[in-house]
């Protein structure tokens, strides 16, 4: 490995799996809930909660890192509140690159979730009800064991999503190495350095690789839920 | 010691208009034709549906009561469900589906119960099964004992065989009989097919189109004139309850014993003293004005006519009072003016012992 890489490219690779591991798992909960108001709640604005679930996918990344910095800059109300009070600051720091990447991929989550939610008979869950089985008793006993696979394939489509993300990262917390360098801009780095063209190209077979894998693990993933709903 | 039923409820397409009360011992059976209201009701009983106005009371407990803005939602109700389609959790071994309610009853089964339980429905080999491998009968043994170890005040079972073949129904239905003899947990029955119900309820309450069109034991309903396009004609016949009174082993058969005479039926074999249910169809009775001699029927019953339903075409339903016990006959109305038979008449019924086959000895 460290003949392959040097060490900044390592620190990146590094950084990356940690923003991105982060960027999932923070986001995770949150995705669960929201997937479960729309699979399975009927609620005034529905609609229009959808489509704020979903615009990250359809919104050009450096405009949803425009947002982010107006809203959680240090200057910013947002921002200023939590630096403040919960001593998080997100601008030109790893966090926020976390932030910026479980924002972007967060419609991924919500729709594996979502449909794997969708295929379970909500029979089963008035089953429990009659049994004994309070709405979390449920929750927990029935609906997430059986949503599970959908969980893990919305993870890792994140996941390898997150590894990619650029536009919102820059835009908001910067290019700064060891810090908010991760793999893709390490690469924007490397071609915008005179006499970077190897370090480009070593670090973009490295991306293709990780997207294969996360790819892979996810296809297989999503293989187990199909099997799930067809029984 | 009673069910309290009272709902009113605007559905899509009809009117939920139902008020009777049972009593919470033995199976009560929710019978009628498919839209007549019966999920309806039983989904009000469990909590799973929310009448518009009215009240639902189980002995003591008040469930339901619009008025006093009363609503125990239905995972403290401990009222077991048994669905049509099972409802097994597909991620759970049977054992764990069989213990999901048990763990989470105040008053559950004891372990002795709950292996009891397990025996009666023939469970043992299958607690470390999956789902998936199941058979349609068996899935319904384990949605009967997921239900039943919770140990519930009142089991709803809702159309528990329309989903088998008539091969897994009869699989299934001596497993409902050992349970009502031997648990003494009250059920609601839902089905719309007269010979489940016959052979498992005691008590009866006919809805029809969102109403109760008529509820009482099941030996005073079957033998009711007026019920028949809700019970359907084909198949009338009073049920009513005997005991085996001897047994003529030479012959193969048994003489069974009720107030109003005796029947000599196709051997069963149980114990001198053990009640039989026995349907006697309607169409299967003849009737004399004269006690007939030199007949092959074995069976000759003294009987005073108490009703007569006369309906356009060629046959006639007579209702009869053996002893006590009502019986049907159904004749043509050539053979009833022939006889010239009214409410008063006295006439022997005549049961053919071959038409009391298996179907129609139900073993209580």
């Amino acid at each position: 490995m460290e003949s392959f890489l040097t060490e900044a490219e390592i620190e990146a690779l590094l950084l990356s799996l940690k923003v991105s591991a982060v960027a999932v798992l923070a986001a995770l909960p949150f995705a669960v809930g929201a997937a479960l108001l729309l699979a399975r709640k009927e609620f005034p604005g529905k609609g229009l909660f959808n489509g704020l679930v979903h615009l990250p996918l359809v919104l050009p990344p450096v405009v949803m890192g425009y947002l982010l910095l107006v809203s959680f800059g240090t200057k910013a109300p947002l921002g200023a509140w939590m630096l403040e009070n919960l001593g998080i600051r997100f601008v030109f720091s790893w966090t926020g690159a976390a932030l910026a990447a479980a924002i972007v991929t967060f419609p991924f989550q919500v729709r594996a979730i979502r449909l794997a939610i969708e295929a379970i008979d909500p029979g089963l869950e008035v089953a429990a009800r009659t049994l004994g089985a309070g709405p979390l008793d449920r929750f927990v006993t029935v609906t997430l064991p059986l949503a599970l696979p959908g969980v893990i394939a919305g993870a890792i489509t994140a996941f390898a999503a997150s590894l990619g993300e650029f536009g919102a990262i820059i835009t908001f917390v910067s290019n700064i190495p060891g810090e908010t360098r991760t793999l893709p801009l390490a690469i924007y780095s490397a071609i915008q350095t005179p006499g970077g063209e190897e370090a480009a190209a070593r670090l973009a077979a490295l991306s293709i690789a990780l997207a294969l894998i996360g790819l892979m693990l996810s296809e297989a993933a999503a293989r187990r839920v199909k099997g799930l709903s067809e029984r | 010691m009673t069910l309290q039923v009272r709902i009113q409820q605007h559905l899509k397409n009809f009117t939920l208009d139902v008020d009777f009360e049972t009593a919470a011992d033995g199976i009560t059976a929710l019978f009628g034709p498919s839209g007549a209201g019966k999920s309806s009701t039983v989904n009000a009983i469990a909590g799973l549906a929310r009448g518009a106005s009215g009240r639902i009371a189980l002995r003591d407990q008040v469930l339901f009561d619009s008025e006093e803005r009363i609503f125990l939602p239905p995972e403290e109700r401990r009222i077991g469900y048994v669905f049509q389609d099972a409802r097994l959790f597909p991620h759970l071994s049977v054992k764990r589906n069989l213990f999901y309610g048990w763990r989470r009853s105040h008053s559950r089964a004891d372990q002795q119960t709950a292996e009891h339980i397990i025996e009666l429905l023939g469970l043992e080999g299958l607690l470390e099964r999956g789902i998936k491998g199941l058979s349609g009968g068996e899935r319904q043994r384990v949605a009967l004992g997921r239900a039943l170890l919770m140990h519930p005040d009142l089991l709803l079972l809702d159309e528990p065989l329309a989903a088998l073949d008539q091969n897994r129904k009869g699989e299934i239905l001596p497993y409902l009989e050992r349970l009502r003899d031997d648990l003494g947990v009250p059920m609601i029955y839902v089905s719309h097919s007269i010979e489940e119900v016959t052979r498992l309820a005691d008590r009866m309450v006919i809805l029809n189109e969102g109403r109760v069109a008529a509820s009482g034991s099941i030996f005073e309903i079957t033998a009711r004139l007026d019920l028949f396009p809700l019970t359907g004609r084909f198949e009338a016949g009073a049920v009513i309850e005997t005991q085996v009174a001897e047994q003529d082993p030479s012959y193969a058969m048994t003489r069974l014993d009720f107030p109003g005479g005796a029947l000599w039926v196709p051997e069963i074999k149980l114990p001198k003293g053990a009640d039989v249910r026995v349907r006697l169809r309607a169409r299967d009775i003849i009737l004399a004005t004269e006690s007939p001699r030199n007949t092959s029927s074995n069976n000759i019953l003294k009987a005073t006519v108490t009703e007569i339903r006369q309906d356009p075409g060629a046959f006639v339903d007579v209702q009869l009072d053996c002893g006590g016990t009502l019986l049907l006959a159904r004749v043509t109305r050539r053979s009833l003016e022939r006889l010239a038979l009214r409410p008063g008449s006295q006439v022997y019924a005549v049961a053919k012992s071959v038409t009391l086959d298996r179907r129609a000895m139900l073993r209580r």
